[in-house]
């Protein structure tokens, strides 16, 4: 988040979009229902589906799967059209607003309308009520994210958030809601093919000059590595040997669950490290048991960036040990001495190699966390970024074309699916189906449908259905339901039996590597 | 508005701003005066009548935490009247339930009789609850009240256990309304307010039914809000006592918004999860972050290395996994280079831990194929 979470509430208008927030950040939520209750700030909710949170909105547009950067323009469009636009923003802070002018033309409510759905009366107010606002804020997820054109989406987010001059100041920002509790920190950390800590690129041979310097190691890898969903493929052919996964299910969450398993299995060597036998875990060739939250020291970074600690309450079972131990053996035992006393000892050093960690100290957070960029030990830290220019100086205006989907409903396969999170579930469920009151609030899967595809479908209520898309076919339970729009049924992906993702589309956003998990076409019929 | 405006409280003159209430100019200087419907930043009430002050020239006594404070006024937070005000509401507050914490005199057969009944009801044979962890009954001891003045009341509805988080035991509820408040104005859940009239008032759920067919969505702040023993944790009654456990402040570990929670912990065992009331969340917790602890001491959890043999996993001692593995990636590294390895490091875990993780990516296998879970 470029604003802090407490910022919501200093929002005049909220723009929330391909989120769910609800049900996948309850308590963040409860800042945007304040804010809409107690402090007159207007609502816009775009979601197909009617999710909670169109209660309390002004304006919910209803778009259709995949057509995120059409209405995005189509805001654009409306607001310069009326010249609503912030001039000395745009002046002062950004570049590249006559190509986006330029690119913004066509999208006209019309012609909106026809991609997307959403009727040009609402999408002109929705733009008028964002544009008219003091502070405006942007909030997202993987609705958002999870497509082909997800980093397009994003842009034409940031794009909406300069046009008006929202950021930088209290309650504006474009706000992505990081749905893991560390996320932010693992890609904080370099935990990603192109990045050291700090985002320090890989392929700068300054930089690993500095990691080889403070490592003491030489001949650092300075090509981009695999992103996951290219991991994959590569094992898949057999180019990619062996896997060291810790803490992650792919063979749950991954899209095209039966390509990953296949790819997984081709490995000569499948290491798993995790607190559960998850599904990848089972088809390992060794386990290592780690230990979990609450039996560890050490930080985690939230999504706006507050790096706050992680505390010991109980011992590990058995011989389960920190994660960040049991890879110090490793390297030991492959000849590269990785020896630390404590986590408090490894933060030490991630903050001398990482400007944006390096005023930031287990001491300095031990009541309340601090915002990164923290470069010094008296920085306050940051809580709203950008306020006096962006990273790269100027904000960069992208002129975006809308695209669709990659897959499209057809005869075969005539309606949409998209998937997500239910509120008492967690992702792969590993975590929360160990709680028997969340299994009895949320017992398997299911598929949302609308009244009128439920009948069309010949599908009741509570009945069970076969959904099958190019990839694979599972059950689930049928839930008519008007959270659902016509046209398009959702699925969560928590539930291995019956894996929403055996159904998804491996299509990749081509600069994120993002997996296409909110758009692919299905059938569905009375289960056999 | 005049930052020199000042008041007199207890004889002691403060300054305060335009809109501060008695209470909180009071509380900021450290004068404690009690409340019980009080919830930060919610509207004050003033149901509860506990935090009456006696202001001078007013003619009756009036709750701190709703009489905004005005230049001249002298107010006194324990005068006799104040006293004798207060007594009398705890005394009525005491009649009016289960509130078996042994405050309630045990010098006539009243007193057996009483915790009879609350036994009964309960279904337990110890004494409330949140004994030790209830404001009543903290205020009960500190004015010296006990529940005999007034005849104790029957219950007059059943205690709801029907959903699989949430006691709400109407016996102790003392219709304060911080649960609703908490939910209607904290987390804006909108599921719970009041119901019936008088004598007769309850706390209600969607024209009252069952919580769990309700707009209830069990985030407990409800729970955490309660000053008594009307609404417990359904695992933690009866089981957790606060003099039993340890608390340990940490971060949640599911979605990335990164709330704080106090674990409570007994015999090497999270029994109970609270909100901290610190940024970001400000003692708000979802279910998740509230009830879903069972998973780290559940008896599925993985507890020694396992390697596989002839498709079966066996138990192994961690120096034979970890020489194991460290071979296997040896002769991966040296024999087909590092790209041939993949690492995917995990957003569950620490800094520290994803900091060493992609460390032993690149310094030790030398490849960059280090990725997690962003894009899933």
């Amino acid at each position: 988040m470029t604003n802090p979470i407490a910022d919501i509430e200093k929002a005049d208008v909220i723009l929330i979009t391909g989120s769910n927030t609800s049900e996948n950040h309850p308590v963040l939520s409860s800042f945007v229902k304040r804010a809409v209750k107690f402090h007159g700030a207007k609502l816009i909710v775009v979601d197909p589906r009617r999710i909670k949170m169109t209660e309390f909105a002004q304006h919910w547009l209803r778009p259709n799967l995949g057509t995120d950067v059409a209405w995005i323009n189509g805001l654009m469009h409306v607001i310069l059209n009326e010249k609503l636009q912030a001039g000395d923003f745009i002046e002062a802070r950004t570049e590249g607003f006559e190509a986006l002018r330029e690119r913004l033309e066509k999208y006209t409510p019309e012609f909106v309308e026809g991609i997307t759905g959403i009727p040009s009366e609402q999408l002109i107010a929705a733009a008028r009520l964002f544009a008219g606002a003091k502070a405006g804020s942007i909030l997202y997820c993987m609705g958002i994210t999870q497509h082909i054109s997800g980093t397009d989406n994003v842009k034409s987010l940031a794009n909406l958030a300069m046009l008006t001059g929202n950021l930088g100041r209290p309650g504006t920002g474009v706000n992505p809601l990081r749905g893991q509790n560390n996320v932010q920190g693992a890609c904080d950390m370099g935990g990603l093919p192109n990045v050291y800590t700090g985002y320090q690129p890989v392929s700068d041979l300054a930089v690993a000059k500095k990691m080889e310097e403070a490592w003491g190691v030489t001949g650092l890898p300075t090509q981009v590595g695999l992103t996951v969903t290219k991991m994959l493929p590569k094992a898949h052919d057999g180019e990619l040997k062996a896997m060291y996964i810790i803490g992650e299910n792919p063979m749950v969450s991954d899209a095209d669950l039966n390509h990953a398993e296949k790819s997984l299995k081709n490995l000569e060597l499948l290491v798993v490290q995790d607190i559960f036998m998850t599904e990848t875990a089972r088809i390992a060739d060794v386990v290592l048991p780690s230990a979990c939250f609450a039996e560890k020291e050490g930080t985690f970074a939230n999504t706006e960036r507050r790096v706050q600690r992680v505390r010991k309450a109980v011992d590990p079972p058995g011989q389960c040990k920190d994660d960040w131990w049991i890879t110090c053996q490793l390297a030991s035992r492959m000849g590269y001495t990785m020896a630390y006393d404590n986590s408090r000892a490894i933060f030490e050093e991630i903050g001398r190699v990482t400007p944006s960690y390096a005023g930031i100290t287990y001491d300095r957070i031990e009541s309340e966390g601090l915002h990164w960029p923290c470069p010094t030990a008296d920085h306050p830290g940051t809580p709203i970024l950008h306020a006096q220019q962006f990273t790269r100086g100027k904000g960069m205006f992208h002129a975006i074309e809308w695209i669709p989907p990659a897959e499209q409903v057809d005869d075969d396969y005539p309606l949409y699916l998209t998937t997500g999170r239910v509120l008492y579930q967690y992702h792969t469920g590993t975590m929360t189906m160990k709680t028997d009151g969340l299994n009895e609030r949320s017992p398997e899967s299911y598929v949302e449908i609308s009244r009128k595809d439920a009948a069309v479908h010949g599908l009741e209520d509570g009945a069970m259905a076969t959904i099958a898309s190019r990839r694979g076919a599972i059950q689930a339970r049928v839930k008519v339901s008007p959270t659902a729009v016509e046209g398009t049924v959702f699925i969560p992906f928590h539930f291995a039996a019956a894996a929403a993702n055996k159904l998804t589309n491996a299509a990749l956003d081509p600069i994120s590597g993002i997996p296409e998990f909110k758009v692919c076409a299905v059938k569905i019929d009375k289960a056999a | 508005m005049n930052a020199q405006q000042t008041i007199l409280i207890n004889g002691r003159e403060m300054t305060f701003e335009g809109g501060e209430t008695i209470l909180e100019v009071a509380r900021r200087n450290q004068i404690d005066i009690p409340t019980l419907c009080h919830l930060k930043g919610a509207t004050p009430t003033g149901a509860c009548r506990i935090c009456v002050v006696e202001v001078e020239g007013a003619r009756t006594l009036l709750a701190a935490c709703a009489t905004p404070a005005t230049a001249g006024m002298k107010v006194q937070t324990e005068s006799p009247a104040v006293v004798e005000a207060r007594r009398l509401i705890l005394q009525l507050m005491l009649s009016s339930g289960n509130h078996n914490c042994a405050v309630r005199g045990s010098d006539n057969q009243e007193w057996t009789a009483f915790q009879l009944k609350v036994q009964s009801e309960d279904a337990s044979d110890q004494l409330c609850p949140v004994w030790g962890d209830c404001r009543l009954q903290d205020l009960a001891y500190r004015y010296q009240v006990s529940g005999e003045r007034f005849d104790a009341t029957p219950t007059q509805y059943p205690m709801e256990t029907v959903n699989p988080f949430i006691v709400r035991d109407f016996s102790r509820c003392i219709q304060c309304g911080r649960c609703v408040q908490a939910c209607n104005e904290v987390q804006v859940n909108n599921a719970i307010s009041f119901g019936y009239r008088g004598p007769h008032a309850k706390i209600i759920a969607a024209g009252d039914r069952p919580l769990k067919d309700s707009d209830c969505v069990f985030c407990g702040e409800c729970v955490q809000a309660c000053p008594v023993g009307a609404l417990v944790e359904k695992d933690a009654r009866y089981e957790v006592r606060p003099w039993q456990t340890e608390k340990v402040r940490t971060t949640c570990s599911y979605c990335g918004v990164g709330c704080q929670l106090d674990l409570h912990v007994q015999d090497n065992r999270v029994v109970k999860v609270d909100g901290a009331d610190v940024a970001p969340n400000r003692g708000s917790l979802c279910v998740k972050g509230r009830f879903g602890y069972h998973f780290i001491g559940s008896p599925e959890r993985l507890t020694t290395p396992l390697i596989k043999e002839n498709g079966e996993f066996r138990e192994a001692s961690w120096d034979e996994a970890l020489d194991r593995v460290a071979d296997g990636l040896k002769k991966i590294r040296d024999n087909q280079g590092g790209d041939a390895i993949g690492v995917l490091t995990s957003a569950r875990m620490t800094n520290e831990e994803n900091y060493i993780a992609q460390k032993f990516a690149r310094a030790v296998l030398k490849t960059n194929n280090v990725d997690h879970c962003a894009r899933l």
